[in-house]
């Protein structure tokens, strides 16, 4: 069957899938967002926007943070608020250089947890070289939100002579991943109630403005970069290729997955392709760029297992394929919702 | 229908069991098969060992499919 | 990873299809009949790899999928019921039954819960002593035993709040329907290795001797999966049907003795249920007498909506191999993974989705 005409029926309240990066999240920003605040930089949908600002472009972003548990293996709701957002710059090529941070707390929240989570944002802003520059503090009643939210904008400068976009793949691209995927959502998954199993793999969560930096040193032939989070790289592949109207091939053999991750997926019935990820980045490189840019990411210490994933071809436009280790091949579709755990 | 993975045994408790896969840890019921002991790997399913896993056969189906292998080439 | 890497090598998987092919000499049509063997057959792109002669179809092997409306409606409505805290496994939460999702009904507000094991809603229950636990269990006699098992150990812990809604389902009945019923021309069985791990191969012997199809209990790697098929053809060249054990390290032929003495301690059979095929006498699981307490379904009398299906959907003709997904009109067009229609393409294991993931 050619095109797969598809439709979606208006579901009358919000689902925790039209916020979980899959295909109701795509068509609530599709159908209300960008209807309701049309404009072109939104409109590009990549992770920040780019803006001409007095002769220069900068990137702004923003995010929210409500992850559960609030502390995890690896990290915490701060360090996120804080590696999350600056990593939404890198993904425009951006130099990172402030933050804002909104704080939603639940009455009766502990003042020592709080104080850990801001100290971690804190930390993770200056090892990134970023400040908190304004800020905001709100709290609520008991039971009107899960114990602390955070929202944090950023915005950064883009030097000249980048073009970074989720629209830019071509066919003859080269993929490169930065690292293992899956981390994240397994060091999370491991602490959920209901779930209870032990792990040593913790959360990537990480600023990775140091590794964008390293790439573009050695070649600005980058033409996306994309830090595959909630969704995880399902999600990322699928919307550079809807907004690049090329076919993305991911070769499963070379994906990197630690053996935890591996383990945890197999147990639980779950697809590492769809776990979050913190701390990585996906890079569409022009080909012969690709081994230079590599090189770069497997010199620093966050990108020691980077790793040529793939490839772009013309077709089929707007979709991804998975090649099989035994060279068959798979849709790699959208995620369709939260990670369930499969038992049947 | 049912998803079930091969675990190894870490450690007996009684009627339940350590048992690890690629790292992951979790305890589950053995009470199917109280003749697991450490270092066998099980069969978890849903949070219980349905079965041992008979090492003799596995290695035999492998011997099987490494002469098939050997005869294409 | 033991027993799954060793079952997955390119140069093993290339030996075996050799000779299948080798030894295919007629069009060959099998059903496999477990969602697992759907996503691996799907996950490993078997029916690419494989000679255009053998044709895999997927049976009544998806428990979410088989579970018709009128059950689905209950859990449901059990929601309703003041302190409930459902707890069920991640599978069937995004099933639709005729008016909601436990999925829908979580985002109105219910209290449902995901959980890896049923001893998992056990502690939910030891844990909010003034809740009510509701597990809805849904599966086949792989996860009706540890049901069984989790219900003997509320009662030894003397948990009062504890209750199971057994909305579970046997395999022989429902093949010996689907072959009954004469609707499919098939040339043998792909059998589910996990339910065998529990039942044994007994069971599945009217399959030979009443119906002249060849059978292989099946386990989930790659490697299984082909050399079952490799299996299978043999018997249909041979013409010598039988019940054949490819899962040996999985399987003992006379499956796990334990797992069925508590699962027939705690379960009577009784009708069940199934979308797709009906009514089966003795296809389903009900909590004998003596558990009555822990049941969910007698303990909590709801009213249920008028069941009523999702107009056009054909689930049931695809469960019972009739139709395949790309046959149903509704298929890719109103149906797709993220806005499904049938539990055929809700299940990431239905045989809708697994197609789904073969459209390139």
């Amino acid at each position: 069957m050619k095109g797969k005409p598809t439709f979606s029926r208006p579901s009358e309240v919000i689902l925790l899938a039209h916020g979980s990066g899959g295909r109701l999240s795509r068509d609530l920003i599709g159908e209300l967002f960008l209807e309701a605040f049309d404009n072109p930089a939104l409109a590009k949908l990549d992770d920040a926007a780019v803006l001409e600002v007095g002769g220069g472009r900068i990137a702004f972003t923003t995010d929210s943070y409500v992850v559960t548990p609030i502390f995890f293996p690896g990290g915490d709701i701060g360090k996120l608020a804080a590696a999350g957002t600056v990593n939404d710059l890198v993904t425009t090529g951006a130099v990172p250089l402030y933050l804002s941070a909104g704080f939603i707390i639940e009455e009766g929240f502990p003042l020592s947890d709080l104080k850990k989570i801001v100290h971690s944002l804190a930390e993770t802003a200056r090892l990134a070289g970023v400040s908190v520059v304004t800020g905001d503090t709100k709290v609520v009643n008991h039971g009107s939100l899960d114990k602390i939210f955070i929202n944090t904008a950023g915005v950064g400068v883009i030097p000249e002579g980048l073009n970074i976009s989720g629209a830019n793949a071509r066919p003859g691209d080269v993929i490169i991943l930065s690292g293992t995927i899956g981390d994240h959502g397994i060091a999370v998954l491991s602490k959920r109630e209901g779930l209870k199993f032990k792990t040593t793999v913790e959360s990537d969560c990480a600023p990775l403005n140091g590794l964008a930096a390293a790439m573009l040193a050695v070649s600005t032939e980058i033409r996306c970069l994309r830090d595959p989070t909630r969704g995880g790289l399902a999600s990322v592949v699928n919307e550079i290729a809807a907004q690049s109207r090329v076919g993305i091939f991911i070769d499963e053999k070379s994906l990197p997955v630690k053996e935890e991750v591996r383990g945890a997926s197999e147990l639980l019935g779950l697809d590492p392709l769809y776990l979050a990820n913190e701390g990585k980045l996906v890079a569409i490189v022009a080909p012969e760029a690709a081994e230079a840019i590599l090189g770069a990411l497997t010199s620093h210490p966050l990108g020691r297992e980077a790793a040529i994933i793939g490839e772009v071809r013309a077709e089929p436009a707007g979709r991804c394929v998975l090649i099989s280790p035994l060279r068959s091949t798979r849709v790699i579709d959208l995620p369709v919702g939260e990670l369930l755990p499969r038992i049947c | 229908m049912c998803v079930a993975v091969p675990a190894r045994v870490k450690e007996v408790l009684g009627t339940q069991a350590e048992v690890e896969i690629g790292g992951v840890a979790r305890r589950v019921s053995i009470q199917f098969t109280p003749e697991a002991k450490i270092d066998d790997y099980l069969l978890i399913h849903a949070g219980f060992s349905i079965h041992r896993i008979d090492d003799d056969e596995a290695k035999e189906m492998l011997k099987l499919l490494a002469n098939m292998e050997g005869d294409g080439l | 990873m033991k027993y799954l890497d060793e079952f997955r090598r390119p140069e093993q998987i290339a030996a075996l299809l050799q000779e299948i092919r080798r030894i295919t000499r007629r069009p060959l049509r099998f059903m496999e009949v477990c969602g697992t063997h759907t996503m691996a057959i799907a996950r490993w792109g078997l029916k690419r790899l494989l000679p255009e002669e053998i044709e895999l179809v997927s049976g009544p092997g998806c428990p979410v999928c088989v579970t018709a409306n009128p059950d689905i409606d209950r859990a449901i409505a059990l929601a309703d019921i003041p302190e409930a805290i459902i707890a069920t496994f991640g599978d069937l939460m995004r099933v639709p039954g005729s008016l909601s999702s436990l999925n829908g009904q979580r985002a109105r507000g219910r209290d449902i819960r995901v959980v890896y094991s049923p001893l998992d809603a056990l502690s939910l229950a030891e844990e909010f002593p003034k809740n009510k636990v509701i597990f809805i269990a849904v599966g086949f006699e792989t996860t009706a035993p540890t049901l069984a098992a989790t219900i003997k150990e509320a009662y030894v812990r003397g948990l009062a709040n504890f209750f199971a809604l057994s909305l579970h389902k046997t395999v022989p009945p429902a093949l010996a329907t689907l072959l009954d019923l004469g609707e499919i021309k098939l040339d043998g069985f792909i059998l589910p290795g996990h339910v065998s791990a529990v039942i044994g191969s007994k069971p599945y012997e009217f399959i030979p001797k009443d119906h002249g199809l060849g059978c292989v209990i099946t386990g989930f790697e790659p490697a299984d999966i082909l050399q079952a098929i490799l299996l299978l053809v043999s018997q249909a060249n041979a013409l010598a049907p039988r019940v054949e054990i490819q899962y040996r390290r999985g399987v003992n032929p006379a499956g796990n003795r334990i797992a069925r003495e508590i699962m027939a301690e705690v379960f009577a059979p009784a009708p069940g249920l199934w979308r797709g095929l009906g009514m089966i006498p003795e296809s389903g699981l009900e909590l004998r007498d003596r558990w009555a307490s822990f049941d969910g379904g007698r303990t909590f009398p709801v009213e249920l909506p008028q069941a009523k299906e999702s107009p056009g959907c054909r689930c049931g003709e695809v469960l019972r191999g009739l139709i395949s997904p790309r046959e149903c009109p509704l298929y890719g067009r109103l149906c797709t993974p993220e806005e499904p229609h049938g539990p055929c393409m809700v299940s990431t294991e239905g045989s809708c989705a697994a197609a789904w993931k073969e459209e390139i």
